[in-house]
């Protein structure tokens, strides 16, 4: 009876130090990043996020050019990404043939999981030639980075939406259309407002996956620590500059400011997607 | 019922159709561009002397990627190995055993883990491996992407497991088995099309990282050299062909964006097909 | 009282005194006694929620594998405290049957019949292929599955299925097999073949079903106990308890003034 029970303990017992890896991973990494950025924290102090100036050569560092990348490139990729997306599952949802939307919904988790890299790719052949005739002086820059990430958030936005609207009770649609209303006015009046909380949760989750994006804005920002008002000049962002120069990183200095870039863009990634998790187990709790 | 105001309800009605079907066609059609204009630029590039010879020196036309095929397999080849059976045990817990407030952390955490970047987990394994060891090696670079497996494996092992029905626990344990061996023997083997689907699909996700691979694998143009030194992986050798100023490389870029592509689609087709009629 | 009135000899193999049993505080069963008689086949009626299901599975601790259930009295199989027994061995004496049939949906036809024996650590093959013939014969099931037992259990009928679970559950050899509503997923045809096949193995262990239909238990009995609302309100041989009850609610119950 004991070697059983001693059985059912051990198997616990391990499946729970498997389990332990992942809080441990977390814990470890914010504190390896802590501390491998200690020194920019301790030289710069806060004033690192509103610093204008990166200069490796003097070892100056300000975050403050990536921040705003960052934030305007996903800011960019959200506003063209958000309508076509909540459209797209609209109609995925409400209004296809069922067919139909299921083989377009098909199509869309696969875009999902295109690699980064070879979006960029895309954006480095397509749209840049395409941006420079339209009139953009480089080609690249944030609102090139911004369509990139726009495609690379979609099928999220998409995705979540629908499995949103997929919720809303069908006797509240049904009452809606026992009125006489058009299948868009049930849309409208019915589907989208039962929904604004859990797009809003899809669209967090989306933005969480812009900021960090790192490939696809790479290839196309254009990779110049400068912040300028016009949209399709050359930019840079967070994920990018660690990408380009952690590598050739030439001082301790320069190592550890671009971990502090990191360390801060895991916090600003954290905060994004707790709000979107807080907004969609709320659904959930709801369901 | 007044006809010109029914009429315009259905003109919108018709327009706002038209306007959510142009959004899904942008939505599913941009994947129709990416294959279709890969293919196109990547298919005349692609030969069996590029799939198994290495690249050439820079300046010379021509050569391959074998070295990148090799070093991708072998840097997702380890991360699979160590962070499948990670995650899906820890997953077994959190399904099997997972209340209270330790369940509660790991949830959280690999809550925490999946939303952050891929670059900032290959800062992780830089500043735990690259750094300590002074270079580049494909052990750093297959261990960060088993950091980023893991969290996912774990979740969606633990959804699947919940989709197997209390009763198949009761009857196993009605029969006097043991608890785990309940768990081992008779639940896990339930869902395992399921655990094996999700374990595929992160892996497939993790072969196309670039990112986490920039500084810990690094990239080389020689033959794999063992796990304690920079290796060649296919998203890596992408981005540095795309962004090279040389037609030549352009093309091989396209190339190897045609292998790469091939392989993350399939295993989602196939992981996709084969869940479907379970 | 009840236990009065119960006029056989034969053996009892599991005695209940003063169970009591609950889910998070909220108490299920209020000292519950019975006991048991060994070859019999007693059967547990009440209307839902009235308790019947909570006391079979405190009969062999299934129960207990529901979080936040608590258990608590005197359970006696032949003599020792069931309460006290590891639960797993407890379940090997004690086997169980649910409402809605469940093979395991991985294995196949053989493979569940044998399960129980794989899993605790049964390896000789020919041994294992006569067990799933033996049980599989005993549950009525051995002819309609004797030329596809590599099929997959879940391909089987409703009925085909139930009878699979109960040839699961007899390999194992229990003492006592416990029966929670086993039919009442199952159309008329299929309750008969079960109701048959608890006639027939009787002869070799003791059967406690519980089930909402009296017509059920006055076939396949020889005890019934009535359950109200956590009490157990009479016990005894089920001809003379279904015609000349003791209990006011007993008569009410069968009479179908309610439930």
């Amino acid at each position: 009876m004991t070697a059983e029970r001693a059985g059912d303990r051990l198997f616990r017992m391990s499946v729970a130090g498997f389990a332990g890896v992942v809080p441990l991973a977390a814990a470890a990494l914010a504190w390896q990043l802590a501390r491998e950025s200690a020194s920019t924290w301790k030289t710069f102090g806060p004033a690192f996020l509103w610093t204008l100036t990166w200069d490796p050569v003097a070892d100056v560092f300000g975050a403050l050019p990536f921040l705003y990348g960052t934030a305007v490139s996903s800011l960019l990729a959200l506003l063209i990404a958000v309508p076509l997306g909540v459209g797209a599952a609209v109609f995925l949802t409400e209004l296809a043939p069922k067919r139909l939307a299921d083989l377009l919904m098909f199509a869309v988790e696969l875009l999902a999981a295109v690699p980064s890299v070879i979006l960029g790719l895309m954006g480095i052949f397509i749209l840049v030639p395409l941006m420079r005739a339209l009139g953009s002086p480089y080609g690249v820059g944030m609102l090139t980075a911004g369509l990139i990430l726009a495609f690379m958030v979609l099928p999220y936005i998409t995705a979540i939406t629908r499995e949103v609207l997929l919720t809303v009770p069908r006797p509240l649609k049904e009452a809606m259309y026992a009125l006489g209303a058009t299948r868009w006015e049930v849309v409208r009046a019915v589907s989208l407002p039962f929904s604004r909380s859990g797009i809003v949760g899809a669209v967090f989750l989306s933005l969480g996956r812009a900021l960090g994006e790192t490939m696809a804005v790479t290839m196309v920002i254009g990779n110049t620590p400068r912040i300028s008002a016009a949209l399709h000049d050359p930019g840079y962002s967070m994920a990018a500059v660690i990408a380009n120069e952690l590598a050739e990183a030439a001082s301790d200095a320069h190592l550890s400011a671009l971990v502090a870039i990191g360390l801060t863009l895991m916090a600003v990634t954290i905060v994004v997607n707790g709000a979107a998790r807080l907004l969609l187990y709320r659904l959930e709790a709801r369901g | 019922m007044n006809d010109a105001v029914y009429a315009r309800r259905r003109k919108v009605n018709a327009l706002m159709f038209a306007l959510t079907a142009a959004c899904a066609a942008v939505s599913a059609g941009s994947l129709l561009m990416i294959l279709g204009y890969i293919v196109w630029k990547g298919a005349s590039s692609v030969s069996w002397a590029f799939l198994v010879n290495l690249p050439k020196p820079v300046g010379e036309q021509g050569g391959g990627i074998v070295n990148a095929i090799v070093g991708s397999a072998k840097v997702v080849g380890l991360a699979g190995l160590v962070g499948a059976p990670v995650g899906v045990l820890g997953g077994v817990y959190l399904s099997e055993y997972g209340r209270g407030k330790y369940a509660f952390a790991v949830r959280y955490a690999a809550d925490v883990m999946n939303g952050v970047p891929s670059i900032v987990v290959g800062l992780f394994a830089y500043a735990l491996i690259v750094h300590p060891m002074k270079r580049f090696s494909a052990l750093a670079g297959s261990a960060a992407l088993a950091f980023i497996m893991i969290p996912t494996v774990l979740r969606s092992t633990e959804e699947f497991l919940r989709l197997v029905p209390g009763t198949i626990r009761e009857a196993a344990l009605a029969l006097g088995v043991p608890r785990w061996k309940v768990t081992a023997f008779v639940v896990v083997p339930t869902a395992g099309r399921g655990i094996l689907t999700g374990a595929l699909l992160a892996l497939a996700r993790v072969s196309g990282e670039t990112a986490p691979l920039v500084f810990t694998a690094f990239g080389n143009r020689f033959a794999d050299n063992g796990w304690l030194n920079p290796i060649a992986t296919l998203p890596h050798t992408i981005y540095t062909y795309a962004i090279s100023p040389y037609e030549d490389w352009h093309n091989q870029a396209w190339a190897a964006a045609l292998i790469l592509m091939f392989f993350v689609l399939s295993v989602n087709l196939a992981a996709r097909l084969w869940l479907k009629p379970s | 009282m009840a236990e009065a009135l119960v006029t056989s000899a034969a053996k009892v193999v599991m005695s209940v005194r003063g169970l009591r049993a609950g889910y998070g505080g909220a108490s299920v069963l209020k000292s519950v006694n019975l006991d048991v008689r060994e070859k019999t086949v007693t059967a547990i009626i009440g209307p839902s929620g009235c308790g019947k299901s909570t006391l079979i599975r405190c009969l062999n601790r299934m129960h207990e594998a529901v979080p936040g259930a608590t258990c608590e009295g005197e359970i006696l199989l032949g003599g020792r405290d069931a309460l006290a027994l590891d639960p797993v061995l407890l379940r090997r004496e004690v086997g169980m049957v649910f409402q809605r049939p469940n093979p395991f949906p991985t294995m196949s036809i053989a493979q569940n019949a044998a399960a129980g024996l794989v899993l605790n650590g049964a390896r000789d093959r020919a041994a294992l292929a006569e067990a799933v013939e033996k049980s599989l014969r005993r549950a009525a099931l051995w002819d309609e599955v004797k030329d596809k037992l590599d099929a997959p259990g879940a391909s089987l009928s409703g009925g085909q299925q139930q009878r699979l679970c109960i040839a699961r559950a007899l390999a194992v050899e229990p003492r006592v097999l416990l029966l929670d509503e086993p039919c009442s997923a199952l159309d008329p045809i299929a309750t008969a073949r079960i109701e048959e096949l608890l006639l027939e193995i009787k002869d070799q262990l003791t059967v406690v079903i519980v089930t909402h239909n009296m017509q059920q238990a006055a076939r396949v009995s020889e005890y019934t106990a009535f359950m109200l609302l956590g009490e157990m309100v009479e016990y005894g041989e089920t001809r003379r308890l279904f015609t000349k009850p003791a209990d006011k609610r007993t008569e009410d119950y069968i009479t179908g003034r309610f439930g």
